[in-house]
Formats: structure tokens, C-alpha cells, sequence
């Protein structure tokens, strides 16, 4: 067992292939994606803190959405299901993305205040605008593509507060049903992408483990009706 | 008193370094059996020379102004300075040349675990010798040097680096939607190529499903077969091409580790024909890469064939290191 331990961490040949599989609102759809294709998740479900999961066939590993590029990046996870937000956020990590799956829809929008001109007011007068967001790079790059200056303030928590109580302008974040907006008195001024649950591979297992990787990803094809 | 050290860089202590030394004097080795020689470059070189090889390395390059105002760059590949080598030093000679090194490059990337700013590479550069029968012999090489690292499980890509130029080119796709596309399909982003394929005017569904068919083909010699059945002239000269090669490899007895793949791109400027990439099983990143360059020693006023390949040293070792537990547990 020691052997096992000490290849975490790296791609192996052989044994189970490994699924990075998202906890968090992504979990859901990434569960039924798996039942569908016939990957036994109920121990996933079930009440277990565990976070490595051996069913037949595969090995279901689970982390944080924004980690499964670095997992599977690394080759820890030869495959991975995660939004295409945390890809965009840390596109330079070299994971292949071989599938939209269509679950998790949801969309990065710039948003403000109510009736709050600070945005507009900002930008023309001071040159720039405060944009607090969790996706600090993807906003720099919406912004620089659509040729406006901003200061991005990263943050890690609820970032409606920001711009309620001063810290900034507006926000960049992920909207699913807009509630958390509404609630907070803010609303939706610039849609800057959709996004969906994206299925990844290890590039490495990509080309070593073909046929299981190809396998998988018809499977899931399928499972989507396409 | 800790004094930093930039980003990407390291220091190497006696333990590591003894078996880094064992690993390239293993290296180095087989080189020399087979007859390439070892050179050495400067580390620094005028950066319109590095620039005339490739000038998209320049994108990662460090440059810097000598006190004589001239603009110098740390080299980021052997490639290019053994191309100027050659095309300086070895004027008239008889070929094919067969040169090695073992250097440390230079790029300026985002630091990462596998991903140093400053690495050392291990290769060879066969000169003067065309496809098929040069690829073969470099690949021959190539093979002998991972089993002197004890990464006998290690397995070559075998790719085509114009297939994709010529297949767009037959589509009609040209410019910016090309270099879009190309884009895409190095990063393996299925579902950005497939998008890009859709937005684009001018091409029919059949085209856009052969490009990505193609991308996702790999595995022994039958995917030629798959390919050469998607249809297209572009194919047909990168299968036989392909074809040529393996068979080459056959015929030298190399070929069993190496596996096709059509979805194979190669993210620097030179490369023409065959390309390939290194991977191991214990291993989640590319252990190195190498190709054909037939169009490069021309950029530097000779014109040769020639073909080979780089290891990043640093990731052999780690391979190394992970495959040990494995042999034991197979034992």
C-alpha cells in the first residue's frame, strides 16, 4: 500500500482510472453524469467524509472545483469534471478539455448597485473602476478586451458586500438564478460568458490511457442525448 | 540570513546532484556511442540570431542591452544556437552531423512544479540526414537514452506538425481564424475548437468533424487507416508521411513505444514533418519532445535536413524516481 501512496501525486499506468469529481453546486449534476454512464456514486451521496471513493472500475476523487485542474493537471486525477469559470480563472494550466457537459449553467456578469451611477461615475471621472470579484484574472482580461482600465481587488468571501459598504464600484462574479444579486440590492449590468461543467484530462493520460479516457467521454457524450 | 533567488530558479545540493550527474553522464553516454558529439553554446546570444530560428520564442525570452547598447537574450531552446553553430562552425563539412549537449535554457513562464524558468536539457541533433531514415535514427536514440534512465515504460507521440497548416489551408481557412484554430487545437480545447469550427464561414460540418475526428486520433498504425478514411489531400501527405516514418521505424526494430497521434501539435515555430513527445506513466508532464526542422538551418544560410529531440532533465529524474517504487513492487 505504500507504493500507492507514494505515486499520489503523479500519473500512474495502471490501476483505476481517477475522476476529480467537484464538491459544491457542481457535485449534483456531476453525480447523475456519472450514474448515467453506469459509475456506482452512491457512496459519494451518501453521509461518508471521505473524499476517495473506489467504485468498480474507476477511483471518484473529491475537492474543491477549483482544484481539479491542479489534480488533474499534475496528473494526481487522470480525468476531471469542473466549470469552465475555474478553467478560464487559471487557463494556464495545461488540462485537454474534451467536453461541455451542460450542467452547472450559470453566467459571469458584471454587476452594481441599484440605481448607483459609481460604476459609470468612476470610470469617467477617476479613469477607472474598483471591481471586486473571485475571479480576479478573468475580470482583468474582460476588461482589458473590452478596453476599459479597472483596479481588481480580489476577494475571497461574499463578494456582493463590496460594493455595498465602499470597496468597490461593482463586482465581477457567477450568477445561477440571480437571488443572491437581488437580496443584496445589486443587478446585472454586463454579461461577460456563460458557463457550463466542463469534463478535463491529464494530458499525459490523455495519450496513455486513450482508450479509457475516449471511453469515458463517449459515455458521457451519449449521456448528454448528443 | 535567507537572500532570495528569482522565481523559477534553484539550487541543486550534493545528493540531487550526484544523481543528476549519474543521470546525464548516462545520458551522454549513449549519445557518444552513437556517435554525437557534445557542444557547448553561450548561454547569451545576440537576440536578432536566436530571433531569425524562430521569432516566436522571442514571446518568453529574457533580453537584455549589452554596454555597447546591442540587445542580448538568454537562449530558451539548444535548437536554435546549435543551428547557428552549424551554420557558423561547420561550413563545407561532411554530413550528417551529429551533435549533442546538455545545457540549461532560459523562459520566462509562470513557475510551477515541472515548469522552471531556467532547466536543463538533454539532447541530440542529427544534421544533414532526411526523413524517414534520420527521424528513425533519432527516435532509435531517443528510445536507448530513456532505457539508460531506466524509463522503460515510457512512450514516444509520434505526430505531423503540418498537418493542420496544410488541412486548413485546403478548407480555405486563413489568417486569424487559422492561427485561432491551431490555437485550440495545441491547447486540446475540444470545446473551444468546436465553437471556433461553428462561428466560422465557409466551412461545412463535415470539414469541422474531420478536424476534430483527426485531433483525437492515436494508437498504434491503424489509426493511419481512420485518418486516411476522413478523406482530403492534407491527410493523405501526413498519413503517408507518417506511414514512411513508422515503417522506417520498424525496419530499425524501434517501433513498439512509439504510438501515432494525429492530435500531436508542437508549440515552437520550427518544426516540418515528424514531431514527437515524450511521456511516462509515472509522470502527469511531457518528459520532453523533439521533431524534424527541415526549414530552420536555411533560415541561417545552410540548407539541411535535420531532426532531434530535447529531455528536461529535471522531469527524467523525477520519472526516474517514481518508477523505482513501481519496478520494486513488480519484482
Amino acid at each position: 500500500m505504500s507504493v500507492e501512496v507514494a505515486g499520489m501525486g503523479h500519473a500512474r499506468g495502471e490501476g483505476p482510472l481517477r475522476i476529480a469529481v467537484p464538491r459544491g453546486a457542481l457535485l449534483g449534476g456531476t453525480l447523475d453524469a456519472l450514474d448515467a454512464i453506469g459509475i456506482d456514486t452512491s457512496e459519494v451521496r451518501g453521509e461518508s467524509r471521505s473524499l476517495i471513493f473506489e467504485t468498480e472500475g474507476v477511483t471518484l476523487v473529491t475537492m474543491r472545483p477549483s482544484d481539479v485542474p491542479t489534480y488533474v493537471e499534475a496528473g494526481a486525477a487522470d480525468v476531471g469534471i469542473t466549470g469552465k469559470d475555474v478553467l478560464l480563472e487559471q487557463h494556464d494550466r495545461v488540462v485537454y478539455e474534451l467536453l461541455d457537459l451542460g450542467f452547472g449553467r450559470c453566467r459571469m456578469v458584471l454587476a452594481g448597485r441599484k440605481g448607483d451611477e459609481s460604476l459609470g461615475e468612476s470610470q469617467r471621472r477617476l479613469g477607472m473602476m474598483r471591481i471586486a470579484t473571485k475571479y480576479p484574472r478573468t475580470a482583468e482580461r474582460h476588461f482589458e478586451q473590452t478596453g476599459r482600465q479597472v483596479e481588481v481587488i480580489e476577494v475571497k468571501g461574499s463578494v456582493e458586500l463590496a460594493p455595498l459598504i465602499g470597496l468597490a464600484d461593482g463586482i465581477v462574479d457567477l450568477v445561477a438564478t440571480g437571488r443572491t444579486l437581488e437580496e443584496n440590492d445589486l443587478e446585472v449590468r454586463e454579461e461577460i460568458l456563460e458557463c457550463t461543467a466542463r469534463f478535463v484530462a491529464n494530458r499525459v493520460a490523455h495519450k496513455l490511457r486513450a482508450r479509457e479516457v475516449d471511453g469515458l467521454t463517449a459515455k458521457l457524450r451519449e449521456g448528454l442525448g448528443r | 540570513m535567507i537572500h532570495p533567488i528569482p522565481p523559477g530558479t534553484r539550487d541543486v545540493l550534493p545528493d540531487e546532484m550526484r544523481e543528476l550527474r549519474r543521470l546525464h553522464l548516462a545520458m551522454i553516454e549513449v549519445f557518444e556511442s552513437r556517435g554525437y558529439g557534445e557542444v557547448s553554446t553561450p548561454a547569451i546570444e545576440y537576440d536578432e540570431v536566436l530571433a531569425r530560428g524562430d521569432g516566436r520564442t522571442a514571446d518568453s525570452a529574457y533580453r537584455f542591452f549589452d554596454e555597447r547598447g546591442d540587445l542580448l537574450a538568454l537562449r530558451s531552446d539548444m535548437t536554435i544556437p546549435i543551428a547557428r553553430l552549424v551554420a557558423s562552425r561547420y561550413q563545407g563539412a561532411k554530413t550528417p552531423l551529429r551533435l549533442c549537449y546538455l545545457a540549461n535554457a532560459f523562459r520566462a513562464v509562470r513557475p510551477q512544479r515541472g515548469q522552471m524558468r531556467e532547466f536543463a536539457q538533454a539532447g541530440v541533433e542529427l544534421i544533414g540526414a532526411p526523413a524517414p531514415d534520420g527521424t528513425a535514427e533519432v527516435v532509435d536514440v531517443l528510445e536507448a537514452t530513456l532505457d539508460a534512465a531506466g524509463l522503460d515504460r515510457a512512450v514516444i507521440g509520434l505526430g505531423d506538425a503540418d498537418l493542420y497548416r496544410q488541412l486548413l489551408s485546403e478548407f480555405g481557412i486563413e489568417g486569424e481564424a487559422r492561427d485561432a484554430i491551431l490555437g485550440r487545437l495545441a491547447a486540446h480545447d475540444l470545446v473551444g475548437l468546436e465553437v471556433e469550427l461553428s462561428e466560422l464561414e465557409g466551412i461545412g460540418d463535415e470539414q469541422a468533424a474531420t478536424c476534430i475526428a483527426l485531433s483525437q486520433l492515436r494508437g498504434g498504425k491503424e489509426v493511419l487507416d481512420e485518418a486516411r478514411s476522413l478523406g482530403g489531400a492534407a491527410v493523405e501527405r501526413a498519413t503517408a508521411r507518417l506511414g514512411e516514418t513508422f515503417e522506417a521505424l520498424e525496419a530499425r526494430g524501434v517501433a513498439d513505444r512509439v504510438q501515432i497521434d494525429l492530435g500531436l501539435l508542437r508549440d515552437l515555430g520550427y518544426y516540418s514533418g515528424a514531431i514527437l513527445e515524450v511521456y511516462d506513466p509515472a509522470l502527469g508532464h511531457v518528459l520532453g519532445g523533439g521533431g524534424r526542422y527541415d526549414e530552420l538551418l536555411k533560415r541561417f544560410g545552410v540548407d539541411l535536413p535535420a531532426a532531434g529531440f530535447a529531455l528536461y532533465l529535471e522531469r527524467v529524474h523525477v520519472a526516474q524516481m517514481e518508477e523505482e517504487p513501481a519496478a520494486g513492487g513488480k519484482a
